[in-house]
């Protein structure tokens, strides 16, 4: 292995930063082209192998992307790797096929806008070469199948030619068919009365010149996206989270107060397995705002909450999991409290690593990994926007300070990521000897901004359990503020490599080290 | 009519006519979903058409490579081609029929997959047994190596037909592979093996079963996924059954012991759901020292599902034990669960508990059991007292009414005016019931005036329950008693102001007049619905026009001519369209009972 490869999985020591290298961009905007809202994306994830990524917009549509570098090597790729060369190989995706998952609604009972918009979208268990994926909006959940169809054409018919090719309507099918077929039988036919035509096909010559369609395959292949199953009217308030579980039958789905268990296979009933609505809607204090199932143990999950804590379930307990089996929060330092404590503090996301010993949470300032073993605190904390306090006014004022970030682990769970403002987003080093902090911007260079940032302060380093990675500057070089509209919300990270995949609007950036 | 007679005879030789079916072949591949399945319905018609040769040669190909239709189209398919074996020739060309389900046991959606395999297993139990080793078995093998899980599921389901004809090499290379399958790394593929465990062990020589099939078990029951645990709870009672009592003892009681104490609470309640099947399994001596406890713990358990299903089977359970034994340790439990917090406990315990009394005897009943009905039908949630009452004939045939009419009687009449229409609806079905096991005179002083305020109620289904209720109580009770108490309140109550009320009366009485009979319909009910026809609204009176149709069977001619006819032209008359048209339709069916009589 090479240096800068970052596959010191099995160091103890941190492994050196990573180099970022900008891999590619899909939809990327020209000078001056403005943004359609239904353009831009609003979830992204790969699938388990890192195979395929599908993304979701506020438009409703999932596009997929395949990889294309592993498939043109098929099996010689571990020769490959065998061999001395450094691997200039990254994980290169291309477009691969997109469909129409929601369309806006209108739920006429409660005068409500359903939009269209995907929040959240699930890969499945691949089966018999298809692709199966879970979507969300607000309220309903489907199932697809995205399947490659070879093109077939059906070549002979025992009626009408002509109905081979097109597709007659049944009615005039029947009719006109049953002329079409006295004339192949009988060569020549002038008077098509009902009994002269029953007469000819009692012969045994006619029987034999029944043929079954003959059905031609072409080479070329179609991409087909079916909707297999639609998990609706389960939900009265936003969803916020699916997860499937390990054990390949059943999924959660997660809003303000609620959870839901349920069977891929069963669309019209779910278990409520979470509740957390209190039985006067004043006394409320708290919502969910995420949930995730663990990633291998099928009986236990997590979900966390606006008041900044996390709660692990056992679905073994009990029916109804009221009650957490663990509880991760941080106690807030005494006298720091103030408006905003409350608002900074709600959890946008959360991750469990792929061996499922941490969980990674984002809340508006920080990023926390907590081993889910220890409930006293968080292992590591990581400031994302500790320059944006002085100004958590103005933020609240504009609303951004309830902007959901999304946070990821890398596939050795060696990193942790999650994005910011003006298109920035941020690589920590998450093994307790690491002080990698970096800075990338969603553009074709990504590192344009790194430069400019101050190589790690010592203090930071030595005070690493504390606070580290603070030293973002509110300003680029051209002392422009940052810029709030252009917020990088979600992202995610290759589950084998180390390869990011970001939004910026309605581009997809892709980095790889 | 002579060319008719031709065709006849044509037709006959073909048995189906022709085009039809060419019309039907083409539609297999027609672009309309519906006419696919149409198609693939008959496709038995298809191939006789074709005859045996054609279809082994050339329809059945034709389907292996058609497969990537439409679910529901695959599963008519999968279903159809499990009644194939006649249409290809019989026994020895079964096999044709094995490639195409083979690759329908391959699909992603599990209805169409469990259909091939219930296609394959019933083509397979009839198929000869050198063709079983030729074809079926490669077949099984072959899907258990599959690729994808979806295969592998599959495969599962189908060992138990390709074991018994197997030779012992084969059976022995059988065994390790259904045991690979147990421990696949897809849950899927360990849940089909776990489901379909029982069934395989039950073709297993008694030999191996101890051996290989307990360690499979053994392994599914260690499983890390709860799902895969749950089913193999269920394989205890299969697989017990098929033990010797001793093995039984020695291999599976440990297992639904820990089972019954597992952490995750559907594996409780899975065993709570099995627990009594394989009291049968182990015999009485070990069901009293542990499965008694075992139950007993359930029936304790902190999660209230556990404790609904365990309450559920109390008299199943009390049935296998001797009464002694139901009373010492169940019954105690019982009476704890009549006051658990959670109400689905209570009302899974009311709907069966009922059933104990046969089992405890007359003095237990009266003793123990008894003070728990009352106290359940005192119950704040209706649906325990209704399972209560639902279940009162089988107490009453041990211990008489007598002691419970006491607290029926509050408990009925706070139903019949709960404020829930379903709980209202609920109870007026068991008023017939309640009547024939309380018997008259308890029901004249009590109920009655209930069944008359029924038809006043707000909600339609009521009234129309209500009207229903008299009925069956005129058919309980007999006309004599009838005439009585309920046709001369219903007939007071014609003068409602509110003309729905009215018409639910109307309903009443045309229900009524069937038992009543002629007689009696003609002096007392038919005058009513006379003065009806002259109501000022319109829905009454087309309503009339019907009732005095549903007359004509009951009453004389006579009666007819002299009273229904006429008011019935009248009627025709209205100046409202649907009052004429049912009136005319009610004139009509008078004529034609006139002319045919």
């Amino acid at each position: 292995m090479t240096g800068g490869d970052g596959d010191g999985d099995g160091d103890v020591t941190a492994a050196p930063p990573l180099d970022w290298k900008f891999s590619q961009v899909f939809g990327e905007r020209t000078a001056g082209e403005e943004v359609q809202e239904v353009d831009i994306i609003s979830a992204i994830e790969f699938d388990k192998s890192g195979d395929h990524l599908a993304t979701g917009d506020r438009g409703g549509r999932v596009v997929l992307f395949e990889r294309t570098d592993t498939k043109e090597h098929g099996g010689s790729r571990k020769d490959l790797e065998k061999t001395d060369y450094p691997r200039s190989r990254h994980p290169e995706f291309r477009y691969k096929t997109e469909f129409q998952s929601h369309e806006p609604e209108f739920d006429y009972l409660k005068s409500l806008e359903i939009e269209e918009k995907i929040n959240k979208i699930k890969w499945c268990q691949t089966a018999n070469g298809a692709l199966f994926l879970l979507s969300t909006n607000d309220k309903t959940i489907k199932y697809w199948k995205v399947q490659e169809k070879k093109i077939k054409k059906i070549a002979h018919m025992n009626m009408d030619p002509l109905k081979a090719v097109g597709n007659g309507s049944i009615a005039s099918s029947s009719t006109s068919s049953i002329n079409s077929l006295s004339h192949t039988l009988n060569g020549a036919c002038t008077d098509k009365s009902y009994n002269s035509l029953n007469k000819d096909f009692s012969s045994s010559a006619a029987i034999n010149a029944l043929r079954l369609p003959v059905v031609v395959t072409s080479n070329e292949t179609n991409l087909v996206a079916r909707c297999r199953r639609v998990y609706a009217h389960a939900h009265d308030y936003h969803i916020n989270s699916i997860s499937n579980n390990s054990d390949g039958e059943t999924f959660i789905s997660a809003d303000d107060l609620r959870i839901n268990l349920w069977n891929l296979e069963i669309s019209n009933q779910s278990f409520n397995i979470v509740d957390v609505k209190p039985a006067n809607m004043e006394d409320l204090t708290e919502v969910i705002t995420s949930a995730e199932f663990h990633p291998t143990h099928c009986n236990t999950l997590a979900y966390s909450s606006s008041k900044g804590s996390i709660r692990l379930i056992d679905l073994r307990q009990s029916a109804l999991c009221d009650r957490h089996s663990k509880l991760f929060e941080e106690q807030e330092s005494p006298g720091s409290r103030s408006f905003f404590t409350e608002i900074i503090a709600s959890i946008s996301d959360i991750k469990f690593s792929r061996d499922g010993r941490y969980i990674l949470s984002r809340d508006y300032m920080t990023l926390k990994l907590w081993d889910i073993n220890m409930d006293s605190g968080p292992v590591s904390t990581f400031q994302v926007h500790e320059y944006l306090r002085p100004r958590l006014c103005d933020l609240y004022e504009n609303d951004s300070i309830f902007d959901k970030f999304e946070c990821c682990l890398s596939g050795d769970g060696q990193r942790v990521a999650t994005g910011s403002y003006s298109n920035l987003f941020r690589v920590f080093g998450s093994s307790p000897a690491s002080t990698e902090a970096t800075t990338l911007e969603a553009s074709k260079n990504p590192m344009r901004r790194q430069v400019q940032t101050p190589s790690r302060s010592l203090t930071s380093s030595i005070s690493r359990v504390v606070r580290r990675g603070g030293e973002v500057p509110g300003n680029d070089t051209n002392g422009n503020s940052l810029d709030f509209t252009t917020k990088l919300l979600h992202l995610a990270w290759h589950p084998t490599e180390n390869s990011i995949a970001c939004a910026a609007a309605n581009s997809l950036y892709m980095y790889y080290a | 009519m002579y060319a008719f007679c031709y065709l006849e005879i044509t037709m006959s030789m073909v048995d189906e006519p022709l085009y039809p079916i060419a019309v039907l072949i083409d539609e297999l591949k027609n672009d309309d979903i519906q006419l696919r399945l149409n198609s693939i319905r008959k496709l038995s018609t298809i191939a006789r058409a074709l005859g045996e040769e054609r279809t082994r040669k050339e329809l059945i190909p034709f389907l292996s490579e058609n497969n990537d239709d439409d679910d529901e189209v695959l599963l008519a398919m999968a279903e159809e081609l499990g009644v194939f074996i006649p249409y290809v020739g019989g026994l020895e060309h079964a096999h044709v029929l094995l490639p195409p389900l083979e690759t329908l046991c391959t699909v992603e959606e599990t209805c169409v997959r469990d259909k091939a395999v219930e296609s394959l297993c019933r083509i397979g139990s009839q198929m000869r047994e050198n063709d079983l080793v030729d074809w079926f078995i490669p077949l099984v093998k072959r899907l258990a190596a599959g690729e994808w899980f979806t295969a592998r599921v599959s495969a599962c389901g189908l060992f138990h037909i390709a074991y018994p004809s197997a030779s012992e090499i084969l059976k022995a290379e059988l065994r390790t592979i259904y045991s690979q399958l147990c421990q696949d790394d897809m849950p899927m593929v360990r849940r089909s093996a776990s489901t379909n465990l029982g069934k395989f062990a039950a073709t297993v020589e008694k030999a191996h079963l101890k051996t290989d099939i307990m360690q499979i078990f053994e392994d599914l029951t260690q499983d890390d996924q709860d799902s895969v645990r749950l089913l193999a709870v269920e394989g205890c009672a299969a697989l017990g059954k098929l033990l010797e009592p001793q093995d039984c003892i020695a291999h599976i009681l440990p297992v639904i012991v820990v089972f019954s104490q597992d952490k995750s609470w559907r594996v409780r309640y899975m065993v709570a759901n099995q627990l009594y099947e394989l009291c049968e399994a182990v015999g009485p001596e070990p069901t009293k020292t542990d499965l008694v406890p075992a139950y007993v713990r359930l029936l304790r358990d902190n999660e209230a599902e556990v404790r609904i299903a365990a309450a559920g089977k109390v008299t199943k359970f009390s049935r296998i034990l001797s009464p002694e034994l139901a009373v010492q340790h169940i019954l105690p439990c019982v009476k704890e669960l009549s006051s658990d917090s959670s109400q689905h406990v209570r009302s899974a315990l009311a709907s069966v508990i009922m059933g104990m009394a046969p089992v405890l005897g007359k003095d237990a009943t009266i003793e123990q059991l008894l003070p728990i009905f009352l106290s359940l039908l005192k119950d704040e949630f209706p649906d325990v007292r209704l399972n209560i009452i639902s279940k009162l004939d089988q107490v009453n045939q041990v211990i008489g009414i007598d002691l419970l009419s006491q607290s029926l009687l509050p408990a009925i009449v706070e139903l019949a005016e709960d404020r829930h229409w379903r709980v209202r609806l609920a109870i007026i079905e068991y008023i017939p019931l309640l009547a024939s096991q309380l018997g008259v005179g308890f029901f004249d002083d009590k109920l009655g005036a209930l069944c008359m305020q029924w038809l006043q109620d707000k909600v339609y289904s009521i009234r129309e329950a209500a009207a229903n209720n008299l009925k069956r109580l005129a058919e309980e009770f007999g006309p004599e008693w009838a005439m009585q108490h309920i046709v001369p309140q219903v007939l007071e109550m014609v003068n409602n102001p509110h003309y729905l009320y009215r018409m639910t009366i109307l309903g009443a009485i045309s229900l009524l007049a069937p038992v009543m009979g002629s007689e009696i319909t003609c002096s007392k009910l038919l005058p009513v619905v006379v003065t009806l026809a002259k109501d000022r609204v319109a829905n009454i009176r087309f309503n009339v026009a019907k009732v005095l149709q549903s007359f004509i069977p009951i009453v004389d001619q006579s009666v007819i001519e002299k009273t229904v006819r006429p008011c019935l032209v009248e009627l025709a008359e209205d100046p409202d369209v649907d009052v004429r048209y049912f009136s005319k339709q009610a004139l009509e069916a008078i004529d034609q009972v006139m002319m045919t009589s």
